[in-house]
């Protein structure tokens, strides 16, 4: 049995180590390591960080809900739209910047949610190929209604939008985020989405409501999505519908695959990895869909379960192991 | 206790049940027998919720299952073990015996019945850590029923319990399921093995293509010629 006291220990050790890494990458910003080129280290930092947040609610329902989403952007649209026309509307109304930074992560959480609650209840008795069919069906008409209304440009770019998407907040942003969706798996809730997952006749058998249980996940999957996708309108401060394609969806699938579908680790890692390498290979971004593609027939001949499966790092447990074998040299 | 009246069930275009009526009273052991195809899975699928029913009716102590939301249904005291051991692959055993009282509440209650289980299962005490996955078909089936006893259940219905076992892990499964009936929850069995079904059942229903054909007591059952000759072998 684990202690729940140990849970706790973990979670502080964690989040001291957060705290260092946080701190590290505040010297390294601000003592202007990269000299000119820190607002662009930044820029990368933060796509990062929303990147972190896509991929890790993909897994949600990958992972742990163990269905396929190829529609992943089109939630992150409706956060991003639905947060820029907000900020749109209150710029310049005099409210601090940091209270209107959460505040439109709020409206594209909640708009997204909403997204996921109307698309999640009609489509969530199907599954598998038929589900993964209806969610890029749901993302190409969020994709077209957003090219025409005339609120979210039109079209157009839609542009001039507040640009406050600072690092240092959506890096705790993006932790509050995964440390939620963390719980979320961990909880009774979290189990009984699992084995919805593993065998949804005998989890009906047992007494639960299946579709309730997915259409929950989903939703709280789209909402984190929408989280990133305000994120991403307050970085961009312009946008257009048509950047949040079905490769942009399919890109988000990839890092889970690739990360390890159920671990939370595999997807942060896979998502800051893959954010960061295209930027470090721009000579070569036109071969970057075709180098995903390789590497990922490559995972599922090698590692079908991902890189790093379903396993989970935890700073607690490496210094558990740590002490032990410094125990062990004293013995 | 449950009551069956006048139930049809249909797949699509399909009728898979065509006015099947029974019963099952407390402390019995009844049996649904009949090859595949005929309707006994779609029968416990419909009484659990798992599958719409299109007319008829389902009374269990007086409530109408066929307006009970499904998730409820195991709340009233009415355990299912699908057919072909459903069970979490990917979860541990104790896990899967915890999702099995997941309708419970109260806590102290499910420590009580997760022992009681274990005494039962004391293989499954033995691995409870181990994914339930890596089990033997036979572990499966049983963990598949300590899950259905950790709802408490009064009626515990049963599909094809001895599928795709050897002959001495069949004999090993109903011995179980007559200790069960022993410590008082009534079962209603679906089983190909008719054998040994009406060998320990009280009354038995033949189905036959979504119909009631021959219904009665074991025993008589057992020595009717039809039944014999389509069933048993002899």
């Amino acid at each position: 049995m684990k202690m729940p006291g140990k849970i706790k220990r973990n979670y502080v050790i964690n989040f001291i180590g957060l705290l260092i890494l946080f701190a590290a990458l505040l010297l390294v910003f601000e003592n202007g390591v990269f000299g000119s080129r820190t607002n662009y280290f930044k820029g990368i930092a933060t796509t990062a960080c929303y990147t972190i947040i896509m991929v890790t609610s993909l897994n949600l329902l990958v992972g742990i809900m163990g269905e396929f989403s190829l529609g992943h952007a089109g939630f992150m649209s409706v956060g991003a739209y639905a947060s820029a026309v907000v900020s749109n509307m209150l710029a310049e109304k005099g409210i601090p910047d940091f209270l209107l930074f959460v505040l439109v992560l709020l409206i594209g959480g909640i708009a997204a949610a909403i997204t996921g609650v109307l698309v999640g209840i009609p489509t969530l008795k199907l599954r598998g190929d038929y589900l993964a069919i209806v969610t890029v069906a749901f993302a190409e008409i969020i994709r077209v209604a957003f090219t025409n209304f005339e609120i979210t440009g039109g079209g157009r770019t839609m542009s001039g939008i507040a640009k406050l998407s600072d690092f240092y907040w959506v890096f705790w942003v993006m932790v509050i985020c995964v440390t939620v969706m963390y719980m979320f798996i961990r909880s009774r809730f979290g189990r009984t989405v699992k084995a919805i997952r593993e065998d949804y006749i005998a989890a009906s058998a047992s007494g639960v409501n299946v579709t309730f249980y997915k259409v929950m996940t989903f939703t709280v999957s789209a909402f984190f999505a929408g989280i990133a996708g305000a994120i991403y309108a307050h970085y961009m401060t312009a946008m257009i519908p048509t950047s949040f394609n079905f490769m942009y969806s399919a890109e988000f699938l990839t890092e889970v695959i690739i990360g390890g579908t159920g671990s939370m680790t595999g997807s942060i890692i896979g998502a800051a990895f893959l954010s960061a390498l295209p930027e470090a290979m721009r000579a070569f971004s036109r071969y970057r869909m075709l180098g995903y593609s390789v590497v990922l027939v490559l995972i599922m001949i090698f590692r079908p379960g991902g890189i790093f499966g379903t396993w989970e790092f935890s700073l607690g447990r490496i210094l558990d192991k740590i002490t032990e074998k410094a125990k062990g040299k004293e013995a | 206790m449950l009551e069956v009246k006048d139930l049809y069930v249909n797949y699509g275009a399909v009728e898979a049940i065509k006015g099947i009526s029974f019963t099952v009273k407390p402390g019995e052991i009844v049996t649904l027998i009949g090859a595949n195809g005929a309707g006994k899975t779609t029968t416990l699928h419909t009484i659990s919720g798992l599958t719409k029913a299109k007319s008829g009716s389902i009374t269990y102590n007086g409530t109408d299952l066929l307006k009970t939301d499904p998730s409820k249904i195991i709340t009233l005291g009415i355990a299912h073990v699908p057919e072909g051991r459903h069970v979490f692959p990917e979860m541990t055993v104790e896990e899967n015996l915890e999702m099995g009282a997941y309708a419970g509440k109260d806590k102290g209650k499910i420590t009580e019945i997760l022992k009681s289980v274990y005494e039962k299962f004391p293989r499954l005490k033995e691995r409870r850590r181990q994914l339930a996955g890596t089990l033997s078909g036979g572990e499966q089936q049983m963990l598949a029923v300590g899950r259905a006893l950790m709802g408490n259940p009064s009626i515990i219905l049963m599909d094809e319990p001895s599928m795709g076992l050897s002959p001495l892990l069949v004999k090993e499964v109903f011995a179980i399921i007559e200790e069960i009936h022993k410590a008082g929850i009534t079962v209603l069995l679906n089983e190909q093995n008719a054998k040994m079904a009406l060998s320990i059942a009280d009354r038995a229903y033949v189905l036959e293509t979504g119909k009631i054909s021959i219904s009665g007591d074991a025993e008589e059952l057992l020595n009717d010629e039809r039944v014999k000759k389509a069933y048993l072998g002899q």
